[in-house]
């Protein structure tokens, strides 16, 4: 793919950036949320083909809940936070101090979809709103949707844009979580992949679009 | 089923010819579309895991066949026709085309399911091919494995149980 072939190392440090801007902001407010400390790991910009792309987060099948939303705007893209459902129900026994919400089999609670739901508001606002005071780019996220199903087919629809143009996806990709890893760890990925006409964007934000 | 038969994993925007007693295999479908096409007379088959309707999307100068339906649809033919299958028995079976997520905007892209399942249809018409089942829309994703030797279509899902085709 010849356009990740040209991205200088300054250029994939930027779109690193993005990630810890966006991520930190997010993990702040999931910490408040929970009353918990939570931490952030280094982000990884991941240039990965679609299988591979499903294969980050367990396969194409692996079970997952997610909250999915579009950016348009000047720069459009896709934005998941994606998480297990054991992690769901922990994140609704946590909020709601009842444990007998379970996400094991349908139909699921309503009361625990709009906690998620609302889990996933906060924490993609946070990202996009960091994200987008730090590029001064406008971005107009859609609400967020939720939903709780196999990676492939969540994943697959925030890869349809640039499926037009491209076999590959660049994912900056940040995962925050509980230090002191236990059973009960909170953990979650932010998947941001920006389409195509997005980077050339991005980079002129920041003053980084000279290859 | 012996443990000799290979399950043949097709990847997204991907393609794949197999022979019975192995099966074709592909998991995580939303909106893209999983095609089968099959001659059941000579136990051949071929599966396509498609993601967008039209060829004519395409931005790229290389065009990856495999993941438009019409471009998809006309390579998966051609490569049966070549293995032996006769055109007048081809038959297909196809799932998939869901919609995952509801948004309030109304990006085209977001209603791709169904017009996945239009051009897959409508393409598998052009060539003559009758659909003789199908599982499609809604939204939940799909796990389909296809088998050459009875033309069975197995349907995995994960809120909606499984079912055969």
């Amino acid at each position: 793919m010849s356009f990740i072939e040209k991205l200088s190392t300054y250029q994939l440090d930027t779109l690193k950036e993005i990630g810890n801007i966006g991520a930190g902001n997010a993990a702040t407010a999931l910490s408040k949320l929970l009353n918990r400390k939570i931490d952030m790991q280094t982000p990884a910009v991941r240039i990965a083909s679609f299988d591979e792309t499903m294969e980050l987060v367990g396969g194409a099948e692996k079970v997952i809940v997610s909250v999915f939303l579009r950016i348009e705007g000047e720069a459009p893209g896709s934005m998941f936070y994606l998480f297990s459902p054991e992690q769901a129900e922990q994140f609704v026994h946590h909020i709601t101090g009842n444990d007998e919400f379970s996400f094991a089999n349908p139909p699921y609670p309503d009361m625990g979809l709009s906690i998620l739901h609302e889990i996933g508001n906060i924490l993609s606002g946070s990202y996009l709103t960091a994200l987008s005071d730090f590029t001064k780019i406008n971005m107009q996220p859609s609400v967020p949707s939720l939903s709780m199903d196999m990676a492939g087919a969540i994943i697959s629809e925030g890869l349809m844009e640039l499926s037009r143009e491209s076999d590959h996806a660049i994912i900056i990709d940040t995962m925050i979580q509980e230090p002191e890893s236990d059973k009960e760890d909170i953990e979650g990925h932010f998947f941001l992949l920006p389409d195509p006409e997005s980077f050339e964007r991005i980079f002129k934000a920041l003053g980084v679009n000279d290859q | 089923m012996n443990a000799t038969n290979q399950i043949i994993k097709v990847g997204i925007a991907d393609l794949k010819i197999a022979n019975a007693p192995d099966s074709l295999r592909t998991t995580g479908l939303g909106s893209c579309v999983g095609v089968v096409v099959y001659d059941l007379s000579i136990k051949l088959a071929g599966m396509a895991h498609v993601m967008l309707p039209d060829s004519t999307m395409s931005r790229n100068g290389e065009l990856n066949e495999m993941k438009f339906a019409d471009t998809a649809i006309d390579l998966l033919i051609k490569q049966l026709l070549d293995k032996g299958a006769r055109r007048y028995a081809l038959k297909s079976k196809i799932a998939g085309g869901a919609q995952m997520f509801t948004f309030s905007t109304s990006s085209d892209m977001m209603r791709v399911g169904n017009r996945n399942v239009e051009a897959v249809t409508e393409r598998l018409k052009h060539h003559r091919v009758s659909i003789t089942a199908q599982d499609v829309g809604g939204n939940n994703g799909r796990t389909i494995e296809f088998f050459p030797e009875s033309g069975i279509l197995k349907i995995r899902t994960v809120n909606m149980g499984e079912s055969e085709i």
